[in-house]
Protein backbone atom coordinates (compact mmCIF):
# COMPACT_ATOMS: atom_id res chain seq x y z
CA UNK A 1 0.00 0.00 0.00
CA UNK A 2 1.40 3.48 -0.93
CA UNK A 3 2.28 5.97 2.31
CA UNK A 4 -0.10 8.31 0.68
CA UNK A 5 -3.65 5.99 0.72
CA UNK A 6 -3.47 6.86 4.48
CA UNK A 7 -3.81 10.23 4.38
CA UNK A 8 -6.28 12.69 2.73
CA UNK A 9 -9.80 11.50 4.24
CA UNK A 10 -12.50 13.22 6.49
CA UNK A 11 -10.53 15.07 9.75
CA UNK A 12 -14.68 14.80 11.42
CA UNK A 13 -16.17 12.36 9.56
CA UNK A 14 -19.16 12.83 11.25
CA UNK A 15 -19.79 16.25 10.17
CA UNK A 16 -17.57 16.40 6.87
CA UNK A 17 -19.77 13.70 5.80
CA UNK A 18 -23.14 15.38 6.45
CA UNK A 19 -22.04 18.36 4.86
CA UNK A 20 -20.95 16.43 2.11
CA UNK A 21 -24.51 14.35 1.94
CA UNK A 22 -26.54 17.65 1.47
CA UNK A 23 -24.50 19.09 -0.98
CA UNK A 24 -24.78 15.92 -2.81
CA UNK A 25 -28.83 15.57 -2.03
CA UNK A 26 -29.21 19.08 -3.63
CA UNK A 27 -27.09 18.40 -6.35
CA UNK A 28 -29.49 15.45 -7.61
CA UNK A 29 -32.72 16.91 -6.53
CA UNK A 30 -32.27 20.11 -8.41
CA UNK A 31 -30.43 18.62 -11.50
CA UNK A 32 -28.43 21.74 -13.05
CA UNK A 33 -27.66 23.21 -9.82
CA UNK A 34 -23.68 22.76 -9.26
CA UNK A 35 -22.59 22.36 -5.78
CA UNK A 36 -18.90 22.17 -3.97
CA UNK A 37 -17.91 19.51 -1.74
CA UNK A 38 -15.01 19.48 0.11
CA UNK A 39 -13.52 18.29 3.37
CA UNK A 40 -11.07 15.26 1.55
CA UNK A 41 -7.79 15.42 -0.63
CA UNK A 42 -7.70 12.34 -2.49
CA UNK A 43 -5.10 10.77 -4.52
CA UNK A 44 -4.46 12.00 -8.52
CA UNK A 45 -6.34 11.45 -10.95
CA UNK A 46 -9.91 11.92 -8.47
CA UNK A 47 -10.64 15.12 -7.98
CA UNK A 48 -11.97 16.24 -4.82
CA UNK A 49 -15.58 16.54 -5.37
CA UNK A 50 -15.34 12.82 -6.78
CA UNK A 51 -13.19 11.75 -3.58
CA UNK A 52 -15.17 13.48 -1.26
CA UNK A 53 -18.36 11.47 -2.79
CA UNK A 54 -16.87 8.55 -2.48
CA UNK A 55 -15.56 8.57 1.19
CA UNK A 56 -19.79 10.13 2.06
CA UNK A 57 -21.30 7.13 0.07
CA UNK A 58 -19.35 3.98 -0.40
CA UNK A 59 -18.26 1.33 1.77
CA UNK A 60 -18.21 -2.35 2.16
CA UNK A 61 -21.52 -2.65 0.99
CA UNK A 62 -20.80 -0.61 -2.24
CA UNK A 63 -18.40 -2.74 -5.13
CA UNK A 64 -16.68 0.16 -7.17
CA UNK A 65 -15.76 0.37 -10.12
CA UNK A 66 -12.18 2.31 -11.67
CA UNK A 67 -12.66 2.57 -15.36
CA UNK A 68 -9.66 4.63 -17.02
CA UNK A 69 -6.94 6.53 -15.61
CA UNK A 70 -8.80 6.17 -11.94
CA UNK A 71 -7.68 2.56 -12.07
CA UNK A 72 -4.29 3.22 -10.85
CA UNK A 73 -2.49 1.89 -8.02
CA UNK A 74 -2.78 5.24 -5.83
CA UNK A 75 -6.38 5.56 -6.53
CA UNK A 76 -7.31 1.69 -5.37
CA UNK A 77 -5.16 1.72 -2.46
CA UNK A 78 -6.96 4.84 -0.93
CA UNK A 79 -10.60 3.98 -1.54
CA UNK A 80 -9.96 0.67 0.25
CA UNK A 81 -8.01 2.00 3.07
CA UNK A 82 -10.78 4.66 3.77
CA UNK A 83 -13.63 3.33 2.54
CA UNK A 84 -13.82 -0.77 2.43
CA UNK A 85 -15.35 -0.59 -0.66
CA UNK A 86 -14.38 -3.66 -3.09
CA UNK A 87 -13.36 -3.22 -5.93
CA UNK A 88 -15.06 -5.20 -9.54
CA UNK A 89 -15.82 -4.93 -12.95
CA UNK A 90 -18.65 -2.91 -14.73
CA UNK A 91 -21.13 -4.67 -14.22
CA UNK A 92 -21.27 -5.30 -10.54
CA UNK A 93 -20.50 -2.05 -9.49
CA UNK A 94 -22.66 0.73 -7.20
CA UNK A 95 -20.33 3.28 -8.19
CA UNK A 96 -18.83 3.75 -11.33
CA UNK A 97 -15.39 6.36 -11.43
CA UNK A 98 -13.88 7.56 -14.73
CA UNK A 99 -14.11 9.82 -17.69
CA UNK A 100 -17.10 9.72 -19.97
CA UNK A 101 -15.12 7.89 -22.28
CA UNK A 102 -13.55 5.55 -20.21
CA UNK A 103 -17.40 4.93 -19.05
CA UNK A 104 -18.24 3.74 -22.46
CA UNK A 105 -19.77 1.84 -23.19
CA UNK A 106 -22.19 2.92 -20.22
CA UNK A 107 -24.99 -0.15 -21.28
CA UNK A 108 -22.74 -2.09 -19.06
CA UNK A 109 -23.89 -0.73 -16.04
CA UNK A 110 -26.78 -1.52 -14.09
CA UNK A 111 -30.32 0.09 -14.17
CA UNK A 112 -31.72 -1.85 -11.95
CA UNK A 113 -35.38 -4.31 -12.31
CA UNK A 114 -38.58 -3.76 -12.71
CA UNK A 115 -39.15 -5.13 -9.23
CA UNK A 116 -36.53 -3.17 -7.66
CA UNK A 117 -34.90 0.12 -9.84
CA UNK A 118 -33.23 1.07 -7.03
CA UNK A 119 -30.68 -1.73 -7.96
CA UNK A 120 -29.01 0.45 -10.44
CA UNK A 121 -25.34 1.71 -10.74
CA UNK A 122 -24.12 5.47 -9.83
CA UNK A 123 -21.76 6.72 -12.52
CA UNK A 124 -19.31 9.65 -10.75
CA UNK A 125 -18.06 11.16 -14.42
CA UNK A 126 -15.08 13.16 -14.33
CA UNK A 127 -15.32 16.39 -16.36
CA UNK A 128 -12.59 18.63 -17.78
CA UNK A 129 -14.94 21.58 -17.40
CA UNK A 130 -18.47 21.68 -15.66
CA UNK A 131 -20.81 24.65 -16.11
CA UNK A 132 -24.67 25.77 -16.38
CA UNK A 133 -24.43 25.70 -20.33
CA UNK A 134 -24.99 22.88 -22.90
CA UNK A 135 -28.16 20.47 -22.61
CA UNK A 136 -31.36 21.82 -21.62
CA UNK A 137 -32.36 19.18 -18.75
CA UNK A 138 -36.33 19.28 -17.33
CA UNK A 139 -38.15 16.96 -14.94
CA UNK A 140 -38.93 16.35 -11.45
CA UNK A 141 -36.07 18.75 -8.85
CA UNK A 142 -36.23 21.46 -12.09
CA UNK A 143 -38.42 24.60 -12.46
CA UNK A 144 -38.97 24.69 -16.34
CA UNK A 145 -35.67 24.13 -17.96
CA UNK A 146 -31.86 23.91 -16.44
CA UNK A 147 -28.60 23.82 -18.65
CA UNK A 148 -26.02 21.18 -17.56
CA UNK A 149 -22.40 21.29 -20.00
CA UNK A 150 -23.05 17.07 -20.38
CA UNK A 151 -20.18 15.06 -22.08
CA UNK A 152 -23.54 14.00 -24.78
CA UNK A 153 -27.34 13.92 -24.88
CA UNK A 154 -27.89 10.38 -27.03
CA UNK A 155 -26.95 8.38 -23.67
CA UNK A 156 -29.10 10.21 -21.14
CA UNK A 157 -31.91 10.70 -23.71
CA UNK A 158 -31.53 7.17 -23.59
CA UNK A 159 -31.31 6.29 -19.87
CA UNK A 160 -34.32 8.10 -19.61
CA UNK A 161 -36.33 6.50 -21.77
CA UNK A 162 -35.58 3.18 -19.23
CA UNK A 163 -37.17 5.44 -16.38
CA UNK A 164 -37.89 4.13 -13.76
CA UNK A 165 -34.95 2.11 -14.83
CA UNK A 166 -31.36 3.88 -15.57
CA UNK A 167 -28.50 4.86 -13.93
CA UNK A 168 -27.76 7.87 -12.43
CA UNK A 169 -24.72 10.11 -12.37
CA UNK A 170 -22.64 13.06 -10.90
CA UNK A 171 -20.57 15.25 -12.79
CA UNK A 172 -17.35 16.18 -10.99
CA UNK A 173 -14.68 18.67 -11.86
CA UNK A 174 -12.40 20.41 -9.21
CA UNK A 175 -14.08 20.75 -6.40
CA UNK A 176 -17.83 21.06 -8.30
CA UNK A 177 -20.68 18.54 -8.70
CA UNK A 178 -23.60 18.16 -10.60
CA UNK A 179 -25.75 15.86 -10.43
CA UNK A 180 -28.15 14.01 -13.14
CA UNK A 181 -31.24 11.38 -12.34
CA UNK A 182 -32.36 9.14 -14.39
CA UNK A 183 -35.44 10.89 -14.01
CA UNK A 184 -34.27 13.84 -15.95
CA UNK A 185 -35.05 14.73 -19.51
CA UNK A 186 -32.29 15.76 -21.75
CA UNK A 187 -32.19 18.06 -24.68
CA UNK A 188 -29.57 19.21 -27.10
CA UNK A 189 -29.74 23.12 -27.85
CA UNK B 1 -25.83 21.25 23.61
CA UNK B 2 -25.30 18.16 22.45
CA UNK B 3 -24.11 15.10 24.41
CA UNK B 4 -21.36 13.77 23.21
CA UNK B 5 -21.37 10.21 24.40
CA UNK B 6 -23.37 10.09 20.73
CA UNK B 7 -21.85 9.75 16.92
CA UNK B 8 -23.73 13.08 15.36
CA UNK B 9 -26.74 12.60 15.76
CA UNK B 10 -27.09 9.72 16.83
CA UNK B 11 -26.96 6.95 14.17
CA UNK B 12 -23.05 5.30 13.16
CA UNK B 13 -21.67 6.64 10.27
CA UNK B 14 -22.58 3.16 8.36
CA UNK B 15 -25.90 3.60 8.81
CA UNK B 16 -26.05 7.09 7.50
CA UNK B 17 -24.05 6.31 4.55
CA UNK B 18 -26.73 3.20 3.99
CA UNK B 19 -29.84 5.58 4.74
CA UNK B 20 -28.49 8.09 2.07
CA UNK B 21 -27.66 5.82 -0.64
CA UNK B 22 -31.43 4.87 -0.49
CA UNK B 23 -32.32 8.80 -0.46
CA UNK B 24 -30.49 8.97 -3.31
CA UNK B 25 -32.47 6.32 -5.26
CA UNK B 26 -35.25 7.78 -4.11
CA UNK B 27 -35.08 11.10 -5.40
CA UNK B 28 -33.74 9.67 -8.71
CA UNK B 29 -37.07 7.15 -8.68
CA UNK B 30 -39.86 9.88 -7.30
CA UNK B 31 -42.28 7.78 -5.56
CA UNK B 32 -40.77 4.41 -5.85
CA UNK B 33 -40.43 3.14 -1.95
CA UNK B 34 -36.90 2.21 -1.86
CA UNK B 35 -36.43 -0.35 0.62
CA UNK B 36 -33.72 0.46 3.86
CA UNK B 37 -31.75 -1.44 6.42
CA UNK B 38 -34.21 0.55 9.29
CA UNK B 39 -32.56 0.36 12.72
CA UNK B 40 -33.96 0.33 16.04
CA UNK B 41 -34.82 3.78 17.54
CA UNK B 42 -34.70 4.76 20.81
CA UNK B 43 -38.45 5.25 20.91
CA UNK B 44 -41.05 2.80 19.74
CA UNK B 45 -42.27 2.40 16.04
CA UNK B 46 -45.09 4.35 15.11
CA UNK B 47 -43.26 6.98 16.77
CA UNK B 48 -41.82 8.55 13.65
CA UNK B 49 -38.61 6.07 13.71
CA UNK B 50 -38.53 6.53 9.44
CA UNK B 51 -38.60 10.32 10.03
CA UNK B 52 -36.11 9.84 12.52
CA UNK B 53 -33.21 8.32 10.53
CA UNK B 54 -34.22 10.44 7.44
CA UNK B 55 -33.60 13.47 9.23
CA UNK B 56 -30.50 12.31 11.56
CA UNK B 57 -29.17 11.67 7.57
CA UNK B 58 -29.85 14.65 6.11
CA UNK B 59 -29.08 17.01 9.19
CA UNK B 60 -25.88 19.20 9.27
CA UNK B 61 -24.27 21.29 12.44
CA UNK B 62 -25.73 24.54 10.83
CA UNK B 63 -29.68 23.36 10.39
CA UNK B 64 -32.64 24.53 11.87
CA UNK B 65 -34.88 22.28 12.84
CA UNK B 66 -38.65 22.50 13.35
CA UNK B 67 -40.92 19.10 14.11
CA UNK B 68 -44.36 19.21 14.17
CA UNK B 69 -47.18 16.49 15.48
CA UNK B 70 -50.22 16.87 12.98
CA UNK B 71 -49.62 20.44 12.79
CA UNK B 72 -48.33 20.97 16.72
CA UNK B 73 -44.93 22.10 17.75
CA UNK B 74 -46.10 21.26 21.54
CA UNK B 75 -47.42 17.29 21.62
CA UNK B 76 -45.44 14.77 22.69
CA UNK B 77 -44.56 13.78 19.71
CA UNK B 78 -42.96 16.80 18.59
CA UNK B 79 -41.35 17.67 21.71
CA UNK B 80 -39.31 14.19 22.10
CA UNK B 81 -38.04 14.21 18.84
CA UNK B 82 -36.87 17.81 18.69
CA UNK B 83 -34.82 16.99 22.12
CA UNK B 84 -33.43 14.50 20.60
CA UNK B 85 -31.60 16.22 18.02
CA UNK B 86 -31.04 18.74 20.26
CA UNK B 87 -29.23 16.77 22.41
CA UNK B 88 -27.57 14.19 19.56
CA UNK B 89 -26.87 16.34 16.65
CA UNK B 90 -26.42 20.03 19.23
CA UNK B 91 -28.83 21.66 16.25
CA UNK B 92 -31.21 24.60 16.31
CA UNK B 93 -34.42 24.75 16.70
CA UNK B 94 -37.39 26.47 16.06
CA UNK B 95 -41.33 26.57 15.90
CA UNK B 96 -41.26 29.28 13.45
CA UNK B 97 -41.88 27.43 9.60
CA UNK B 98 -39.65 30.02 7.89
CA UNK B 99 -36.93 30.06 9.67
CA UNK B 100 -36.28 26.24 9.97
CA UNK B 101 -34.62 24.04 7.40
CA UNK B 102 -35.25 20.73 7.87
CA UNK B 103 -39.07 20.11 9.43
CA UNK B 104 -39.97 16.58 10.15
CA UNK B 105 -43.37 16.40 10.32
CA UNK B 106 -46.26 13.58 11.21
CA UNK B 107 -49.56 13.99 9.02
CA UNK B 108 -49.55 18.06 8.49
CA UNK B 109 -47.83 20.14 5.74
CA UNK B 110 -47.04 23.71 7.54
CA UNK B 111 -50.03 26.28 6.31
CA UNK B 112 -46.99 28.85 5.01
CA UNK B 113 -45.58 27.83 1.68
CA UNK B 114 -42.38 26.14 2.26
CA UNK B 115 -39.57 28.01 -0.04
CA UNK B 116 -36.08 26.43 -1.66
CA UNK B 117 -33.76 24.66 0.30
CA UNK B 118 -35.69 23.63 2.85
CA UNK B 119 -36.70 19.90 3.27
CA UNK B 120 -39.56 18.51 4.76
CA UNK B 121 -39.35 14.90 6.05
CA UNK B 122 -42.49 13.31 6.76
CA UNK B 123 -43.33 10.01 9.36
CA UNK B 124 -45.05 7.44 7.54
CA UNK B 125 -46.91 4.46 9.22
CA UNK B 126 -48.33 2.52 6.07
CA UNK B 127 -46.24 3.42 2.68
CA UNK B 128 -47.99 1.15 0.54
CA UNK B 129 -50.72 2.40 -0.91
CA UNK B 130 -51.67 -0.44 -2.61
CA UNK B 131 -51.36 -2.55 1.34
CA UNK B 132 -55.35 -2.50 2.39
CA UNK B 133 -56.36 -3.26 -1.39
CA UNK B 134 -53.50 -6.37 -1.68
CA UNK B 135 -51.68 -7.61 1.38
CA UNK B 136 -48.94 -9.53 -0.08
CA UNK B 137 -45.38 -7.60 -0.72
CA UNK B 138 -44.59 -9.58 -3.69
CA UNK B 139 -47.77 -9.05 -5.45
CA UNK B 140 -47.67 -4.54 -4.75
CA UNK B 141 -44.34 -4.74 -5.89
CA UNK B 142 -45.39 -6.02 -8.87
CA UNK B 143 -48.43 -3.99 -9.49
CA UNK B 144 -45.73 -1.46 -9.14
CA UNK B 145 -43.92 -2.52 -11.85
CA UNK B 146 -46.83 -3.00 -14.25
CA UNK B 147 -48.65 0.00 -13.52
CA UNK B 148 -51.44 -1.72 -12.22
CA UNK B 149 -53.11 0.47 -10.32
CA UNK B 150 -56.37 -0.11 -11.60
CA UNK B 151 -57.54 -1.46 -7.97
CA UNK B 152 -56.74 1.87 -6.44
CA UNK B 153 -59.84 3.07 -8.98
CA UNK B 154 -62.10 0.50 -7.88
CA UNK B 155 -61.50 1.39 -4.60
CA UNK B 156 -62.11 5.29 -4.99
CA UNK B 157 -64.95 4.07 -7.11
CA UNK B 158 -66.46 1.99 -4.55
CA UNK B 159 -66.03 4.98 -1.89
CA UNK B 160 -68.35 6.83 -4.47
CA UNK B 161 -71.05 4.11 -4.93
CA UNK B 162 -71.22 3.70 -1.25
CA UNK B 163 -71.30 7.65 0.02
CA UNK B 164 -71.77 9.13 -3.02
CA UNK B 165 -68.34 11.11 -2.97
CA UNK B 166 -64.56 9.85 -2.78
CA UNK B 167 -64.63 9.57 1.21
CA UNK B 168 -61.15 8.84 1.76
CA UNK B 169 -60.36 12.01 3.65
CA UNK B 170 -56.50 11.55 4.23
CA UNK B 171 -53.72 9.37 3.26
CA UNK B 172 -55.16 10.11 -0.58
CA UNK B 173 -53.85 8.21 -3.19
CA UNK B 174 -51.59 10.64 -5.35
CA UNK B 175 -49.59 9.57 -9.11
CA UNK B 176 -46.33 10.78 -9.09
CA UNK B 177 -45.47 11.96 -12.63
CA UNK B 178 -47.57 9.89 -14.39
CA UNK B 179 -46.01 7.23 -12.82
CA UNK B 180 -45.86 5.40 -9.10
CA UNK B 181 -48.92 6.16 -7.22
CA UNK B 182 -47.63 7.05 -3.86
CA UNK B 183 -48.96 6.78 -0.15
CA UNK B 184 -48.80 10.79 0.74
CA UNK B 185 -48.64 9.32 4.47
CA UNK B 186 -51.91 9.85 6.50
CA UNK B 187 -51.68 13.95 6.00
CA UNK B 188 -55.55 15.37 5.35
CA UNK B 189 -56.10 15.31 1.31
CA UNK B 190 -56.77 19.02 2.46
CA UNK B 191 -52.86 19.06 1.97
CA UNK B 192 -52.10 17.19 -1.52
CA UNK B 193 -52.37 20.15 -3.45
CA UNK B 194 -48.90 21.54 -1.54
CA UNK B 195 -47.55 18.32 -2.83
CA UNK B 196 -47.34 19.02 -6.02
CA UNK B 197 -44.61 21.74 -7.33
CA UNK B 198 -43.20 22.06 -4.02
CA UNK B 199 -39.74 24.17 -4.30
CA UNK B 200 -38.95 21.93 -0.77
CA UNK B 201 -37.77 18.48 -1.24
CA UNK B 202 -39.74 16.28 0.75
CA UNK B 203 -38.68 12.85 2.43
CA UNK B 204 -40.64 10.10 3.66
CA UNK B 205 -39.84 7.26 5.76
CA UNK B 206 -41.68 4.44 7.35
CA UNK B 207 -39.13 2.88 9.86
CA UNK B 208 -41.26 0.03 10.75
CA UNK B 209 -41.79 -0.96 6.77
CA UNK B 210 -38.40 -0.34 6.12
CA UNK B 211 -39.04 2.18 3.01
CA UNK B 212 -37.90 5.92 1.94
CA UNK B 213 -39.65 7.86 -0.56
CA UNK B 214 -39.14 11.60 -1.98
CA UNK B 215 -40.65 13.95 -4.08
CA UNK B 216 -37.81 16.41 -5.21
CA UNK B 217 -38.75 20.01 -6.11
CA UNK B 218 -41.09 20.45 -8.82
CA UNK B 219 -42.85 17.04 -9.18
CA UNK B 220 -46.02 16.86 -10.59
CA UNK B 221 -48.40 15.03 -7.95
CA UNK B 222 -51.91 14.07 -9.03
CA UNK B 223 -54.36 13.59 -6.50
CA UNK B 224 -56.14 10.51 -8.06
CA UNK B 225 -59.56 11.01 -9.10
CA UNK B 226 -62.50 10.86 -11.84
CA UNK B 227 -63.54 12.50 -14.58
CA UNK B 228 -67.33 13.43 -12.85
CA UNK B 229 -65.75 12.99 -9.63
CA UNK B 230 -62.70 15.33 -9.24
CA UNK B 231 -60.54 15.93 -6.11
CA UNK B 232 -62.01 18.09 -3.44
CA UNK B 233 -59.12 19.30 -1.31
CA UNK B 234 -62.14 19.52 1.94
CA UNK B 235 -61.56 21.13 5.46
CA UNK B 236 -64.30 21.56 8.12
CA UNK B 237 -66.44 24.61 6.61
CA UNK B 238 -65.57 27.05 9.63
CA UNK B 239 -63.05 29.63 10.68
CA UNK B 240 -60.41 29.35 13.24
CA UNK B 241 -62.22 30.22 16.46
CA UNK B 242 -58.65 31.51 18.11
CA UNK B 243 -56.98 33.82 14.92
CA UNK B 244 -60.19 33.55 12.59
CA UNK B 245 -58.39 32.12 9.59
CA UNK B 246 -60.38 30.68 6.61
CA UNK B 247 -57.86 29.01 4.56
CA UNK B 248 -56.46 26.79 6.94
CA UNK B 249 -56.98 23.29 8.09
CA UNK B 250 -59.30 22.96 11.37
CA UNK B 251 -58.72 20.80 14.47
CA UNK B 252 -62.31 20.01 16.07
CA UNK B 253 -61.65 20.30 19.88
CA UNK B 254 -64.70 19.09 22.48
CA UNK B 255 -64.88 21.82 25.27
CA UNK B 256 -67.29 20.09 27.72
CA UNK B 257 -69.79 18.08 28.43
CA UNK B 258 -72.80 19.85 26.89
CA UNK B 259 -71.50 19.18 23.44
CA UNK B 260 -69.64 22.58 22.80
CA UNK B 261 -66.80 22.31 20.07
CA UNK B 262 -64.73 24.84 18.97
CA UNK B 263 -62.59 24.49 15.63
CA UNK B 264 -58.38 26.05 15.86
CA UNK B 265 -56.38 25.56 13.17
CA UNK B 266 -54.02 22.49 13.52
CA UNK B 267 -51.03 24.69 12.27
CA UNK B 268 -50.09 26.18 15.66
CA UNK B 269 -47.54 28.00 14.24
CA UNK B 270 -49.43 29.60 11.55
CA UNK B 271 -52.09 30.33 14.36
CA UNK B 272 -50.09 32.19 16.64
CA UNK B 273 -48.32 34.17 13.82
CA UNK B 274 -51.91 35.80 13.15
CA UNK B 275 -52.92 36.01 16.65
CA UNK B 276 -49.60 38.30 16.90
CA UNK B 277 -50.90 40.15 14.52
CA UNK B 278 -53.81 40.60 15.47
CA UNK B 279 -56.39 38.37 13.84
CA UNK B 280 -58.80 37.25 16.59
CA UNK B 281 -61.30 34.53 15.97
CA UNK B 282 -64.99 33.70 17.90
CA UNK B 283 -63.57 32.62 21.18
CA UNK B 284 -60.07 34.22 20.96
CA UNK B 285 -58.43 37.12 22.80
CA UNK B 286 -55.25 38.86 21.02
CA UNK B 287 -52.26 37.16 22.01
CA UNK B 288 -50.80 39.50 24.89
CA UNK B 289 -54.22 38.41 26.61
CA UNK B 290 -53.98 34.50 26.13
CA UNK B 291 -56.56 32.37 24.43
Amino acid sequence: MTPDALTGGFPDAPRNAARAFRAILDALSRPGEIVTLSGATPPAPLSQAAGVLVLTLADSTTPVHLAGATDCPALRDWITFHTGAPLVGAADAAFAIGRWDDLQPVSRFAVGTQDYPDRSATLIVEMPGLAASGSALSGPGIAGTALLSLPETEAFLLNNSLFPLGYDCFFTQGDSLAGLPRSTQVRAV
Amino acid sequence: MTDHSYNFAYLDEQTKRMIRRAILKAVAVPGYQVPFASREMPMPYGWGTGGVQVTAACLVPEDVLKVIDQGADDTTNAVSIRKFFQRTAGVATTVATAEATVIQTRHRIPEQPLTAGQILVYQVPIPEPLRFLEPRETETRKMHALEEYGLMHVKLYEDIARHGSIATAYAYPVRVEGRYVMDPSPIPKFDNPKLSDSPALQLFGAGREQRIYALPPFTRVVSLDFEDHSFHASKAPHDCDLCGASESYLDEVITDDAGNRMFVCSDTDFCRTRREAGHVGRLGKTAGGGA
